[in-house]
C-alpha cells in the first residue's frame, strides 16, 4: 500500500477545504471499499480526509413526507430506522440483502453510492482494465463475464455497480445532495452515474472534490407496498447476480403506480422505465408482468456466458410483481 | 484530546509533505494504549502486532471472513478493513475483553457448553459477532430473512434460520456451524431471561409497546 497523510474533518466546509482540488486525496467514510482497494493498489490516494465524524448521521422526515437520510448514516441505522421500514421498506430489504452485519455497521450511504465494481479484472492490477487504466482494454468481454452487465454497457466496459442499496433508492427517485468548494449541488440518481460510453473510469457526474452530504427520498405512498428481491450465488453475504426493487400501487385489478429498478445488471442501478410505462394502467397479472419485463429487456445485449440474466430478471419481476399484488390484496 | 501530531495536519491542510504517520491512543478494552503508527496499519494489525492482544485473528485480510470482528462503539466491525488512525476516539472491544474477570461472557460459556468450534480460529470473532447479534435483535433490527420488515409486524423471533442470516458474516472452516447456531440461540436464551423485560421475543409483549419502545431508542 502506498503511504498516505490522514486528516479527520469536523464540519462539512472544513472536509471540502481539506480535500481541496487534489486528485490524490480521498473522502474515507466506513473504508469497507476503499480500504480493501488500498491494499490490493487499485486505489492509491496520498492522502485520506476522514468524513465519519461529520454530522451527516441523521434521517429525518421531510416537510412533504419525505425523508432525508445523511451521508455518514450507516447502513445498518438506515436499515433499522422504523420510517424507512414503514415508509420505504424495499429500502431497508436492499439494505439487509447487501454485504454481512460487520460491514453493514461500517459502511455509509455516501461511500455505498460511490463503491467500485467488484469486476476480478478491475480489481486485480496485474490486468488490463479501462475501468481503472483507460485505454488498456477490457478482458471481461472475451472473458469471465457471466456475472457482468446485460444493460447499458459498451465495448470498453461491462462491469456491474454492486449496490443493493442503489437499486432501491433509484426505483424511489432518490436524489443525491453534495458540497463543493462553490457551494452545494443536488444531481437525482438517475442523473448521477455516468453512461459507460468509452469513459468508464468516469463514473458519476459529481464535481470534483465534492462530498456527498445526504440523499433524499420525495415521498411515495406507492411504496408502503414495496419490496427487493435479490437473487445471488448462495444464500447469504454475496453479490447479487440479479435483483429487482420494485413498489407497486394496484387498484380494482390494475396498476395505478409502479417503481421498479434492477441490479447486477449494468454499470448503474437501473431504472426500468420502459416496463413501468406498459405496467401503468394495465391489469395487474402475470402476462402484464412479462410484458413488462420484456420491454425493459428488449435492449439487453448479453455476452455469451451471462445471457441468463436476462431470463433471470423476466422471472424475478414476474414474481415481485405478483407478490405485490397479492399482499396488496390481503 | 487530539496527538499534536494531528492538530498541527489539521490547521495546516495544504501541507505539501503530510506525515505519513501518526501518534494514536486507541481506547482497548477499557484501556488506553498510545502508539506511534504508520497511516496504513490496521485496526486488526495493530492488536496484533503491537499491543500484543492476538485474540483477534486475521483469516482473509479483506473483509470476507469475519475472524477479525470487534466491537468498535458496541458495534461488530472487521478490524481488516478499519484503519487504526481512523479508530482513535472510539471503544473497541476484543474478545479479551468480554468476561468479567474469571466469569466468561454468556456467549462464550454457550460456544464452550455446546461445542460452537472446532479448531478455534474464527471462535474470537464468532464470539464478538454474537454478542453483537444478540443485542441487535433484542433492539428490534430486521434482517434479510425477515418476512416483514415494518415495525408493526413487531421483532421477529431469533429463529435458526434468523441466526445464520445474521451470523453470515463469519466462516467456519471447520463447519461448525451447527454447534454456533445453538450456541448463539442458548446465548440469546440467556441474555433474554437475565436483562430487564423487554421486546426480545415475539408474543412477549404487545407489538404497539414494542413500537413505542424502538422509536424512542432509534
Amino acid at each position: 500500500m502506498r503511504e498516505f497523510g490522514y486528516q479527520r474533518a469536523h464540519d462539512v466546509a472544513g472536509a471540502v477545504a481539506l480535500l481541496g482540488a487534489d486528485p490524490e486525496a480521498r473522502f474515507l467514510g466506513g473504508g469497507t471499499n476503499l480500504v480493501d482497494l488500498m491494499k490490493t493498489g487499485v486505489e492509491r490516494p496520498a492522502r485520506l480526509v476522514d468524513v465519519r465524524e461529520l454530522p451527516l448521521d441523521g434521517i429525518e422526515v421531510t416537510e412533504d413526507g419525505g425523508l432525508r437520510i445523511g451521508a455518514t448514516v450507516t447502513n445498518s441505522d438506515l436499515a433499522a430506522h422504523p420510517e424507512v421500514r414503514r415508509r420505504y421498506p424495499v429500502l431497508t430489504q436492499a439494505v439487509l440483502a447487501g454485504a454481512s452485519g460487520q460491514l453493514r455497521n461500517m459502511a455509509t450511504v455516501g461511500g455505498n453510492l460511490l463503491q467500485r465494481t467488484r469486476c476480478g479484472y478491475f480489481t486485480d492490477v496485474t490486468q488490463p482494465c479501462n475501468k481503472r487504466t483507460p485505454g488498456s482494454g477490457c478482458p471481461a468481454i472475451e472473458g469471465e463475464h457471466h456475472n457482468h452487465a446485460i444493460l447499458g454497457a459498451s465495448a470498453h466496459c461491462v462491469a456491474v455497480h454492486p449496490s443493493d442499496m442503489g437499486v432501491a433508492l433509484t426505483a424511489l427517485d432518490a436524489v443525491v445532495t453534495y458540497e463543493t468548494a462553490d457551494g452545494p449541488g443536488e444531481l437525482p440518481l438517475d442523473d448521477f452515474y455516468l453512461p459507460v460510453g468509452d469513459t468508464p473510469h468516469r463514473e458519476t457526474a459529481l464535481p470534483p472534490g465534492a462530498l456527498i452530504t445526504g440523499v433524499t427520498l420525495p415521498p411515495a405512498p406507492v411504496a408502503a407496498h414495496s419490496r427487493y428481491r435479490k437473487v445471488r450465488e448462495r444464500a447469504s453475504y454475496a453479490f447479487a447476480i440479479g435483483s429487482v426493487a420494485a413498489a407497486l400501487d394496484v387498484q380494482d385489478g390494475a396498476v395505478r403506480d409502479v417503481r421498479l429498478a434492477f441490479g447486477a445488471v449494468a454499470s448503474r442501478p437501473w431504472r426500468a422505465r420502459a416496463a413501468e410505462q406498459v405496467l401503468t394502467g394495465a391489469p395487474a397479472d402475470a402476462e402484464t408482468f412479462a410484458a413488462a419485463a420484456d420491454a425493459e429487456l428488449a435492449a439487453a445485449d448479453p455476452l455469451p456466458h451471462n445471457a441468463y440474466k436476462v431470463t433471470l430478471i423476466r422471472n424475478l419481476v414476474v414474481a415481485v410483481l405478483t407478490e405485490l399484488t397479492e399482499e396488496a390484496a390481503r | 484530546m487530539l496527538p499534536d501530531t494531528r492538530k498541527k495536519l489539521i490547521m495546516d491542510p495544504a501541507s505539501p509533505a503530510l506525515p505519513t504517520y501518526s501518534a494514536i491512543t486507541l481506547n482497548i478494552n477499557g484501556e488506553k494504549h498510545t502508539l506511534t503508527a504508520d497511516h496504513r496499519t490496521t485496526l486488526l494489525d495493530a492488536l496484533r502486532e503491537r499491543l500484543d492482544l492476538t485474540g483477534t485473528k486475521k483469516g482473509c485480510d479483506q473483509g470476507q471472513c469475519g475472524a477479525c470482528t470487534v466491537l468498535v462503539d458496541g458495534r461488530r466491525s472487521v478490524a481488516c478493513l478499519q484503519l487504526a488512525v481512523a479508530a482513535e476516539g472510539r471503544e473497541i472491544t476484543t474478545i479479551e475483553g468480554v468476561a468479567e474477570g474469571d466469569t466468561l461472557h454468556p456467549v462464550q460459556q454457550a460456544f464452550l457448553d455446546l461445542d460452537g468450534f472446532q479448531c478455534g480460529y474464527c471462535t474470537p470473532g464468532q464470539i464478538c459477532s454474537a454478542i453483537a447479534v444478540i443485542e441487535e435483535h433484542a433492539a428490534g433490527w430486521p434482517s434479510a430473512v425477515t418476512d416483514d420488515v415494518r415495525p408493526e409486524a413487531g421483532p421477529p423471533q431469533l429463529t435458526a434460520d434468523e441466526i445464520r442470516e445474521r451470523m453470515s458474516g463469519n466462516l467456519c472452516r471447520c463447519g461448525a456451524y451447527v454447534s454456533i447456531v445453538r450456541a448463539v440461540a442458548r446465548a440469546a436464551e440467556t441474555a433474554a431471561g437475565t436483562e430487564e423485560p423487554r421486546a426480545v421475543r415475539a408474543g412477549e409483549s404487545a407489538p404497539a409497546a414494542q413500537d413505542k419502545d424502538k422509536e424512542a431508542a432509534a
